[in-house]
């Protein structure tokens, strides 16, 4: 363990150790986790000059208040984040995402709240000195497994560091946003359990976020989806981003934490393209499926991830 | 024999085994998940995350970055299931139980007009095989019990049910690894613990084609094994 390391003075809502997620592992009943805006992921890391696996802290709606107790490190903000730094002498410096910042000891980041989106990323230099547990320091706080013994952070934890960072030099970068409303799904495979007109439906109507949205899953409000075959199916295997939908006919998403086998019938998949999008949605916010073939699909992700590698291209020192 | 092959999302495939469920299609999906997940550790299938088999199927999770569906499914469609086996890749296990831990013993031998001691008898005579492993870490689906055992689930779902809880639900065994909610039926606790996170190089005990057979113990047993 380094000697370096911040103080939680406020948890926030749900703040964990993410990276890519815990693989080879599902047939034992360990989900994959990991980060659920991979793309932000990447952007904060590859903005520290870290490898773009590291564990970064990710947060949602409101995140955390740190002090920097010992050391001196540089971090990022990425995802669409409003937050503070406050200075050692009480200065307070508004933040920017998708630029580095330089933290002296004794300094603060109070990370208030993240704007119409859900989550955002803190990546620091060097990255946090926490322990993996197979190959992964993601938190899957339902399991307790991961860092901090597998528990969302809470109030006077300390996070330790790597490194003291020596390093002066600031970097940004250029992020545009994207607000559509339009997720495009494959089918899924029990499609044809649901009545024509609902399949139509599942395709025009707009279905609203509810509030039971977390890490694992996103319940939907909107039209009822009629299943003409069967309620439940034999439990099997599932994908991140499945929608499968209960007796009850309202739409559930599952997303990164999702359980490892289920039996519902799934009606469509989100693309792995719309994913990062879908779940920076917030409870309220109201969508529209697009049905698009597999071969669109993996030459749209393709494009999106070339897009990323630009922007980490992009990435450019300040002053 | 897989009946279809189809993509699951853009980055998921299902091996389709057929709506049946039985011990010899389930056998077959843990050959084929078996045999997935050698080539993968070889080295010889890139950018596969995850194999997932239940009963009926075998799910492969892939990242879309290094490898695709058409190509996953060449790869199923080459396999020689001929050449497939899985006694040299799956374990016995006997794991013990305290049948003095049950809880639901008494209303089984209402319903099925069996006493409780031939209900705890045909549970130990059973050898047992594992489906599959999932919902939550470590958890095994088991059969198949005898049809003299079939029950549902209980009308009402219990909030906490103890980790190491032995359950049953139709011709199925179930073991919770953790303290949870549920509904099966329960018969006993084992000390066993399934998933271990201190054990990071094996952390979960039990896996899809092992089989296992109970050993009863008394509570002096079961509370020594516990504490070890």
């Amino acid at each position: 363990m380094s000697n370096y390391f911040f103080e939680i003075l406020r948890a926030g809502i749900n703040t964990t150790f993410q990276d890519r997620g815990r693989f080879h592992m599902q047939h034992f009943g360990v989900t994959p986790g990991g980060c659920m805006d991979l793309d932000s992921f990447s952007i904060a890391n590859a903005l520290v000059g870290n490898s773009l696996n590291e564990g970064v802290l990710e947060f949602a709606y409101q995140g955390p208040l740190l002090k920097l107790i010992k050391g001196r490190t540089k971090i990022a903000m990425t995802g669409n984040v409003l937050f503070q730094i406050i200075k050692s002498n009480e200065e307070k410096l508004m933040g920017e995402c998708n630029r580095t910042y330089i933290l002296e000891e004794g300094d603060q980041i109070d990370i208030l709240a993240t704007k119409q989106s859900a989550y955002g990323y803190m990546a620091l230099e060097g990255g946090f000195d926490v322990k993996p547990f197979c190959k992964s320091v993601s938190i899957l706080s339902r399991a307790q497994i991961g860092p901090n013994e597998g528990k969302k952070i809470k109030i006077n934890d300390k996070i330790n560091i790597r490194t003291n960072s020596q390093n002066k030099k600031n970097f940004s970068t250029k992020v545009i946003n994207n607000n559509q409303n339009l997720i495009r799904v494959l089918k899924g495979p029990q499609f044809d359990y649901f009545s024509k007109e609902s399949q139509k439906d599942f395709f025009s109507k707009e279905y609203k976020i509810s509030n039971l949205t977390d890490r694992m899953g996103m319940r939907l409000e909107g039209t009822i989806m009629k299943n003409v075959v069967s309620a439940n199916i034999r439990s099997e295997g599932i994908t991140k981003g499945a929608i499968q939908v209960p007796a009850d006919g309202q739409p559930i998403i599952l997303l990164t934490d999702y359980p490892t086998i289920g039996g519902y019938p799934k009606i469509a998949n989100v693309t792995s393209v719309d994913y990062n999008l879908l779940i920076q949605k917030t409870p309220g916010a109201k969508i529209f499926f697009k049905l698009i073939e597999l071969r669109e699909a993996e030459q749209l992700y393709k494009e999106h991830l070339k897009s990323i590698l630009e922007i980490i291209k992009n990435i450019k020192e300040i002053n | 024999m897989i009946k279809k092959l189809n993509n699951i999302g853009d980055c998921g495939i299902v091996c389709d085994f057929g709506e049946e469920v039985n011990r010899e299609i389930n056998t077959s999906v843990i050959k084929l998940f078996h045999h997935v997940k050698q080539e993968v550790l070889k080295g010889n299938l890139k950018g596969i995350l995850n194999y997932t088999p239940s009963y009926n199927k075998l799910i492969i999770n892939f990242n879309l970055e290094e490898i695709n569906s058409s190509k996953i499914i060449d790869f199923l469609t080459s396999v020689d299931f001929s050449k497939l086996h899985l006694s040299q890749n799956s374990k016995k296990w006997t794991i013990p139980v305290c049948y003095d831990f049950e809880m639901d013993l008494e209303n089984m031998s209402k319903t099925l007009k069996i006493n409780k001691d031939e209900i705890i008898n045909i549970h130990l005579n059973t050898d047992f095989f594992i489906y599959m492993v999932g919902f939550i870490p470590g958890h095994p689906f088991m059969g198949d019990l005898d049809s003299k055992l079939f029950l549902n689930r209980l009308k009402t779902p219990r909030v906490k049910i103890p980790a190491g809880s032995v359950g049953v639900v139709e011709k199925f065994c179930n073991i919770y690894p953790y303290e949870s909610p549920g509904g099966w039926n329960i018969i006993g606790r084992t000390p066993t613990r399934l998933f271990n996170k201190e054990n990071e190089s094996s952390p979960c005990l039990l896996s899809p084609g092992d089989s296992v057979k109970f050993k009863s113990i008394s509570k002096k047993e079961f509370e020594k094994l516990a504490n070890e």
